[in-house]
């Protein structure tokens, strides 16, 4: 049996296809993927992602520690709930993981990381965190929903306590807010509006059958990482670990390189690299036969190189496949792919492939 | 739970087959092997005049999470296969056992379908796999 979140008997109750996802029990579906993915594209749709750990970080050097531990710059975050992606990065420049920090005040920091990584996150994090006096602490004792749609943060806000919907509503993209144990984040991972809400564990199945009530479609991972796929989003474990730097990755563009002086752990690695010259890229595939690109198939770029599918799936939106592929840096506009034993055409693409319920490529 | 007529046969490899009036078998796939898969969103049938050898991979079934391939259980020659489910393979998902059907063969022999596992026995083998 695997870990269980606090909405596990909710899933169970809807019928959930359960799945191990990297060691919980999680939904993938509840009878339809595509039905679920539309419904978040379309209208509104809900994820329990209590499986993510979320750290706050406190201290009165806290924004100094963050801005040695990440490779983008915390400085960034002027205004109080504002949220920064970024990555965790080794010293030689491998991604730990990928996270998202939100600025609470001058002594606090809310950083969210995966499931799958949590552990070594958290031995990480305590460990570059000594010399400046910050605590971490894993808040096990909150749950996290996503409602994701163009019309989920209106329906979320019907059945969020009115001191909270209130100013949430008025959330700008990427910030968040704090009331009490709750916590409302205009975030997401599926490229459409909506809010990642954090909640004490025990009021996560009540709130979760309200958000239901309140007509906000279940989905489970499976529409997740369909979603994000669309999105152009990388996913940890897939498009990018401990073996790739950023750079390789899709992911310098959240690299901060300015100020010059500032030294985030990574830094003279990644700096090494861009010297040294960048082999590799991330860059979106389209395919137009009948196939679906899937993680680890090879890519052949015609008189320069091999390449592989890092995440690869069929886009509910554009009805054909897409995907995430690491080819070599001199890739043009075109390339193959080697799908069930036979080497079909693919279209190379700048991600994301859909933005807000509209594709944002040529089909 | 799935669905498992009792008046089909099995393979272990989730296929089922239905012997027809007219002596020729029609082979999809079982309903628990279509919620495994989940969305179907392609699918390649035979076409009619194939030859295949039981065991023979000969229709793929594609989901937003993976391929699999389809096995017959039976020898014999490709009558037809299902073009409907070009263009709506999802009803593989909504009707595995009726309008989800993929391929109709006319088998050199009986026996190959004599020899499929019962209801009883898929149900077994479902009930191990999943324990």
């Amino acid at each position: 049996m695997g870990l269980r979140t606090p909405l596990y008997d909710s899933h169970a109750a809807a019928g959930a296809r359960m799945v191990d996802f990297g060691g919980w029990d999680m939904p993938v579906n509840y009878g339809s993927q595509i039905e679920e993915h539309r419904a978040v594209r379309r209208d509104a749709g809900m994820f329990d992602v209590s499986h993510m750990c979320v750290v706050d970080l406190r201290g009165p050097r806290v924004r100094e520690f963050l801005r040695r531990l990440l490779a983008n710059d915390v400085a960034k975050l002027a205004e109080r709930g504002k949220a920064l992606y970024s990555c965790m990065l080794r010293e030689h420049g491998g991604v730990i993981d990928d996270l998202i920090v939100y600025f609470m005040n001058d002594e606090w920091f809310r950083m969210v990381v995966n499931a799958g990584t949590r552990e070594k996150d958290l031995e990480w994090i305590r460990d570059q965190a000594g010399g400046f006096q910050v605590s971490v602490e894993p808040r096990f004792d909150l749950a996290m929903i996503a409602v994701q749609g163009p019309n989920a943060r209106q329906k979320a806000a019907t059945v969020l306590d009115p001191a909270i919907a209130a100013p949430a509503l008025e959330l700008g993209v990427f910030f968040g807010l704090a009331e009490g144990h709750w916590f409302v984040g205009r975030t997401g991972y599926t490229g459409e509006d909506g809010f990642e809400i954090m909640l004490p564990t025990q009021d996560a199945p009540q709130f979760w059958q309200r958000l239901k009530d309140a007509g906000i479609a279940l989905c489970g991972l499976g529409a997740r990482d369909t979603l994000r796929l669309e999105a152009g989003m990388n996913l940890y474990g897939n498009d990018m670990d401990e073996t790739t730097s950023p750079l390789v990755s899709g992911l310098g563009w959240t690299i901060a390189w300015d100020p010059q002086d500032r030294d985030f752990i990574g830094r003279a690695a990644l700096a090494a690299q861009k010297a040294a010259g960048v082999p590799h890229k991330l860059v979106g595939l389209v395919v137009e036969d009948r196939a679906v690109l899937r993680s680890h198939q090879k890519v052949l770029v015609a008189g320069v190189g091999e390449g592989e599918v890092t995440s690869g799936t069929f886009s509910p939106t554009l009805e054909r496949s897409i995907g995430l592929a690491r080819v070599p840096q001199q890739t043009a506009d075109s390339c193959e792919v080697e799908i069930r034993g036979r080497l079909l055409p693919a279209r190379v693409v700048r991600p994301p492939f859909v933005r807000n319920g509209k594709a944002t490529i040529v089909l | 739970m799935s669905q498992v007529p009792a008046e089909l046969r099995y393979l272990k490899s989730h296929e089922w087959a239905r012997l027809e009036n007219d002596g020729t078998i029609t082979i999809g796939i079982s309903d628990h092997a279509q919620q495994s898969l989940g969305d179907l969103v392609f699918v390649e049938a035979p076409e009619a005049g194939r030859r295949v050898r039981a065991g023979e991979s000969c229709a793929v079934v594609e989901s937003v999470k993976a391929a699999s391939d389809v096995y017959s259980p039976v020898s014999g020659e490709v009558v037809a296969g299902n073009a409907d489910l070009g263009g709506q393979p999802e009803l593989i998902n909504s009707d595995p056992y009726g309008a989800g059907w993929i391929m109709r063969i006319r088998p050199d022999d009986k026996t190959q379908f004599a020899a499929m596992m019962d209801a009883k026995a898929y149900e077994a083998a479902l009930a191990a796999e999943t324990h």
